[in-house]
């Protein structure tokens, strides 16, 4: 499989939220807006390219039988990293993210990945299978955080687009999350349908 | 004694580990489909958050702070967590095989609940004393066990419902566990 095809692949066909229905709680707890669903995204997905290619390149080295505790170390290596980089460059958005940060170890994405990804393909491979997995996570938080932010404030991105005063608040806190999760993947779903049904007739 | 009241409510209701704090989202949909398997789930998670939350705010306390290592909190706390869980999938094999039956396959599962590394790390960031800490972990898996049971409750009845055809399976059930989540919103008060 070429590199943009597997890059496709695992962020349309496979996305992660929408279609495996991994990583639901960051997904929820930080798409309040549609920069916060963004940096989300964009540190799950260098998250994720660093632990294929390790994983995939240490794959013949580790014995089967211990595999998902040496990948959970792994993960959980680059996660502490990439912690220890935000509270230094950019501690606002650490703060903003919080306790998912952290919390990026046990986001089902990155062992789903290293599992049934990484483990059986070369770097090059695991490399694009990450960029795209990550890609379709992060367009999934901002979609997501941008309608939350639109229907609950007024605004995309902090760009007001109608006064707030007419949001329903309802969308920002917790039940609009679930709600609009909800919503969202019923849609990918029909217009999946609706393309698969086009490419039959 | 108030004081442990006051968590014991706050993590059921107010700040309810599902509802509010977006954790365990995973098992929270994925074993929500029978009430049974709710039920065991719970059970299972609400035994691994108390013992780990206990072994971990120990190491914290009496490893990593002297040591000034709590930048290795993450890694640390996720090998203590798998192994816990590991081991206490052995002792119940051997100790009471009928107890393993109904809560083993449920146990791999916990390894990767955000919500038993979240409190974990959660409860060292609001610098709890460790009996706080044990109280707190227990009240969360509780609230945790009655959210999962609700849920489950309520899905059951959801299968016999008509829903439109892109609607069915999970995204009705995000919508319904929306639709809780602002009956939770009603405690927000008491806290």
């Amino acid at each position: 499989m070429n590199f943009f095809k597997t890059i496709y692949h695992s962020a349309v066909l496979e996305n992660p939220t929408f279609v495996l229905l991994l990583g639901m709680c960051p997904t929820l707890g930080t798409t309040s807006s549609a920069i916060n669903g963004m940096s989300m995204g964009l540190a799950t997905t260098g998250v994720l390219i660093c632990s294929n290619a390790a994983i995939s390149g240490i794959k013949n080295l580790v014995p089967d039988k211990v595999r998902i505790p040496v990948y959970i170390v792994v993960i959980a290596t680059f996660v502490t990293l990439l912690q220890m980089l935000l509270q230094a460059y950019a501690p606002a958005l650490n703060d903003s993210l919080g306790i998912f940060i952290p919390l990026i170890v046990v986001n089902c994405i990155l062992l789903g990945r290293a599992e049934a990804f990484a483990s059986r393909h070369n770097v090059a491979s695991s490399v694009a299978d990450g960029i795209g997995s990550g890609l379709g996570f992060t367009v999934a938080l901002t979609l997501l955080g941008a309608c939350r932010e639109l229907l609950g404030s007024g605004s995309i991105a902090s760009l007001s687009i109608y006064p707030e005063s007419w949001g329903a608040l309802l969308f920002i806190l917790a039940p609009g999350a679930f709600i609009m999760l909800g919503f969202l993947i019923a849609i990918y779903r029909y217009l999946q349908a609706k393309s698969t049904k086009k490419r039959q007739a | 004694m108030l004081e442990y009241l006051a968590i014991i409510i706050t993590a059921i209701f107010v700040n309810n580990i599902v509802f509010a704090q977006f954790l365990g989202i995973c098992p929270f949909l994925g074993v929500s489909s029978r009430l049974t398997n709710a039920t065991g789930m719970g059970i299972a998670v609400t035994v691994v958050m108390v013992i780990s939350t206990l072994v971990t705010s120990l190491l914290q306390n009496y490893v990593l702070v002297p040591l000034q290592m709590e930048y290795m909190q993450t890694i640390l706390f996720i090998l203590v967590i798998a192994a816990l869980v590991q081991m206490l999938e052995i002792i119940m094999k051997k100790v009471s095989p009928a107890l393993y039956v109904a809560l083993g396959v449920f146990l791999p599962l916990i390894t990767t609940n955000c919500a038993v590394l979240g409190v974990a790390i959660m409860v060292t960031q609001k610098g709890m004393s460790l009996t706080q800490s044990v109280v707190y972990a227990f009240a969360t898996a509780i609230g945790f066990l009655m959210a999962l049971v609700i849920f489950a409750g309520i899905r059951e009845q959801l299968e016999l419902a008509d829903v439109p055809r892109p609607m069915r399976g999970v995204p009705i059930a995000l919508i319904t566990a929306g639709i809780l989540a602002m009956a939770f919103m009603g405690f927000a008060g008491i806290g």
